[in-house]
């Protein structure tokens, strides 16, 4: 099994974001955001409530629009143009903090509805590419039941589940596990460490400061909007080097 | 603290399961729980009871004592005092046993009743695979029993056996496509508008044929203009279309310019046309298309039914043709009004909201007078509307304002974390919409949308208001005009007010069906 240090980053750059500003109304909520995100990184962002981090990797995906600056996913650039929209979403993966199941559909028909009807994949070819991916997160068992029936913390590896059945190139984890009972943490936890391992690009908005010393090859964070500060993880944790960051860390990791 | 005496204990035989005590089980804890749990609830349930026995005492012997077999009142009154005293008052369903047909069918020629009859059922087959989608033998049963409801209906009509053995294979014929394969029979929801108009006003076969080509030309061109210029261009594309096909554009257009024409010295109106073998060929009569293939259809294919004009339809026959088709269109305009007022776009939204708010703050009555009235000095000369028409438009654009106003607050009720999750699936604004959004915001909103639609179902009797003969004041006045049954007034209100309840407890026990069969979310 790969350690967190022995996976490989390739040069090719998956995410670029230069000078961008987002604005709610009047509120600046992200200030002048600058990041590079390699093919195979994986960066956890931390920071305190309201500090924009959510925000910053829902732009990703244009989930929220940003008003000034660039960003590019995949050498697309993020425009109003709602055909490069609906194609940077289906190649970019996103797990939602409260799951965001579709409380209609059997746990199989969640996992198939957006290749068949986003990737024109045949049915009985997007049913084996789902059953695959359960057996994956180790849940093949519940595939005809319906989310409402499941655990908070199989539903959450159904979200990653579905995420992958698009075969996304890059993967948003935005606060997995903040809604979870603290014993399905684990599980969901395992799930993205297996992901990672596999080689690809996430980036991951949590307070699991161990998910971040284990997997993690930068930790970035976030307040009042702006990043503060950024470094791999060991760094990070043991050497912070802006006040702001060791208030932070001292209140997360102080009992 | 003391010590615990015994402190050890052992259980050698285990207890069996025994009943609760009489007081605390059966007929007599409801009783006590429900009817005489205080000294105020038992008052209030001897009071009931009084009341309850009131009422029956009243209307009892006037139900028992009903006669069916008489020609007028004055009959009635007297075979009642004759069996049952001087003092006695009884029913005189007698009325509806002379009159039932005007309270189904209005003045639709008798010897034509065999097709709304045939057309009710057909309803059901469309129906059947809407409602039970999932579920083949039951929508196999629903079928199979409103065949044999039909032809027995047929043989009562005394029918000639043609029409009856007719009749008879084609319903089992449908009934073992509804059991053999269902889906099959959403091809019968497809022509049945088309097939349902053809059977119950009757005229050429080609008209209602052309007009299923006719739709199906502007829907592919919508579909296919969809692929190259997007959503809201290929709207614009099939409403070209739809005029083309079916209205007159041009000669709309050449008035329109003859006008400003007609001020500098131009001719008053507008024509081309060329002159061949003798004949003048108008530009003017290039359309409406439909038209010309109907009619050219018909001098080469003569085949039809014998027509029956619109004033000739009324009771149940009228309340269902307005109610079902206002229902069923209603439904998808309501869906896009309601998406419309949710829409970014400034200009949808706001036609959508003026259009809800006109709609929901001016009565019903006022829009069936519009219909009746206005709306022919609004359409271009030469244009007839039947009158059967207008008010359906009218009365959908009301209910789809209703309806709209219901969706919306299914989809108020949506978490937006469903609409987030869509999204970043990629899935674009339709995709989601169809397969995320609006299952879920309709199920929530089963039980307004069914209200909405039983109360547009009895609304159906305003049209009485502009001369349509509805089944609760326009028939019963007109038997009341009879000499025979003047001054009947209970017996027609209860049968006609029977016959909707059984319609509109049907639709609202449905509904709860449908809301538990889609109950997925385990709450």
């Amino acid at each position: 099994m790969a350690t967190a240090a022995q996976l490989k980053i390739s040069d090719e750059i998956a995410i670029q974001i230069t000078a961008m500003n987002k604005w709610y109304g009047t509120f600046h909520v992200l200030r002048d955001i600058n990041l590079t995100v390699r093919r195979g990184e994986r960066i956890v962002i931390c920071g305190p409530s309201g500090s924009g981090k959510s925000t910053l990797i829902r732009c990703i995906n244009r989930l929220e629009e940003h008003q000034q600056g660039q960003i590019i996913v995949d050498g697309t650039e993020l425009t109003n143009d709602l055909k490069n929209i609906d194609k940077i979403r289906s190649e970019v993966g996103m797990v939602f903090q409260h799951f965001n199941l579709f409380p209609h559909l059997t746990i199989l028909e969640n996992l198939t509805l957006a290749p068949i009807w986003v990737r024109k994949v045949p049915k009985k070819e997007a049913d084996e590419t789902a059953m695959y991916f359960l057996n994956k997160v180790k849940i093949p068992e519940q595939a005809h039941k319906y989310p409402g029936q499941l655990s908070g913390g199989q539903q959450q590896r159904v979200a990653i589940a579905r995420s992958l059945c698009m075969k996304p190139r890059i993967m948003l984890f935005d606060e997995p596990t903040s809604a979870l009972d603290p014993e399905m943490i684990k599980e969901v936890l395992d799930t993205m460490i297996a992901l990672a391992q596999e080689g690809m690009t996430m980036l991951c908005v949590t307070h699991e400061m161990g998910f971040a010393q284990a997997v993690a090859n930068r930790v970035i964070f976030m307040d009042q909007g702006q990043i503060v500060e950024q470094n791999e993880p060991r760094e990070f944790f043991n050497n912070p080097k802006s006040e702001r960051t060791k208030l932070f860390l001292s209140q997360i990791l102080g009992h | 603290m003391s010590e615990m005496p015994d402190a050890t204990f052992v259980r050698l035989q285990m207890l069996q399961q025994m009943d609760p005590p009489v007081s605390q089980r059966g007929v007599v804890k409801w009783g006590r729980e429900n009817l005489f749990s205080g000294w105020f609830s038992t008052g209030l349930t001897l009071l009931s009871l009084l009341v309850l026995y009131w009422l029956v005492a009243l209307a009892l012997p006037w139900l028992l004592h009903g006669v069916w077999n008489a020609s007028s009142q004055v009959e009635c009154r007297a075979i009642v005092a004759e069996r049952f005293g001087p003092d006695a008052s009884g029913a005189c369903w007698a009325m509806i046993h002379n009159r039932w047909y005007q309270f189904i069918f209005g003045f639709f020629p008798p010897t034509a009743w065999w097709r709304p009859v045939v057309d009710f059922a057909l309803l059901f087959v469309a129906l059947a695979p809407i409602l039970y989608s999932d579920n083949r033998r039951t929508a196999a049963i629903l079928v199979g029993t409103v065949s044999v409801l039909t032809v027995l209906i047929m043989l009562a009509l005394e029918f000639s056996d043609y029409l009856v053995v007719g009749t008879a294979v084609l319903m089992a014929g449908l009934t073992l496509v509804a059991y053999t394969m269902t889906h099959r029979l959403l091809w019968l929801v497809a022509i049945y508008p088309f097939l349902s108009v053809w059977l119950l006003w009757g005229g050429s076969i080609w008209g209602p044929v052309s007009a299923a080509v006719g739709f199906t030309a502007v829907g592919f061109v919508i579909v296919y203009a969809q692929r190259s210029y997007g959503a809201l261009l290929s709207m614009l594309v099939g409403v070209v279309a739809f005029l083309v096909i079916f209205l007159d554009p041009l000669s709309t257009i050449l008035d329109l310019v003859a006008i400003p024409a007609s001020w500098i010295g131009g001719p008053v109106t507008l024509d081309f046309g060329l002159i061949l073998g003798g004949h003048h060929y108008s530009i003017r009569d290039l359309f409406p298309l439909y038209s010309h293939v109907s009619t050219n259809l018909q001098q080469w294919l003569p085949f039809g039914l014998a027509y029956v004009e619109s004033d000739r339809f009324g009771g149940f026959l009228l309340a269902f043709v307005i109610g079902v088709s206002s229902i069923s269109i209603s439904l998808p305009i309501g869906i896009l009004f309601a998406l419309g007022r949710q829409s970014n776009m400034f200009l949808i939204h706001a036609l959508s909201v003026g259009f809800i708010e006109f709609v929901r703050g001016v009565p019903l009555i006022t829009m069936l007078f519009v219909a009746s009235l206005l709306l022919q000095y609004f359409l271009p000369p030469g244009n007839n509307f039947d009158l059967i028409l207008r008010v359906v438009i009218l009365v959908t654009l009301f209910s789809a304002a209703y309806i709209a106003e219901v969706v919306r607050g299914g989809l108020a009720a949506l978490p937006k974390g469903q609409y987030e999750a869509a999204n970043a699936l990629g899935l674009d604004y339709w995709q989601a919409q169809r397969l995320i959004i609006m299952p879920q915001a309709l199920k929530v909103s089963i039980p307004g949308i069914v209200s909405t639609f039983i109360g547009l179902f009895k609304d159906t009797t305003l049209v009485a208001f502009v001369g349509l003969l509805d089944p609760l004041l326009g028939v019963t006045k007109t038997i009341r005009a009879d000499i025979a049954w003047k001054g009947i007034y209970w017996e027609p209100y209860i049968f006609v007010g029977a016959i909707f309840f059984v319609v509109c407890f049907g639709m609202s026990r449905y509904s709860m069906y449908l809301e538990g069969k889609l109950k997925t979310d385990h709450r």
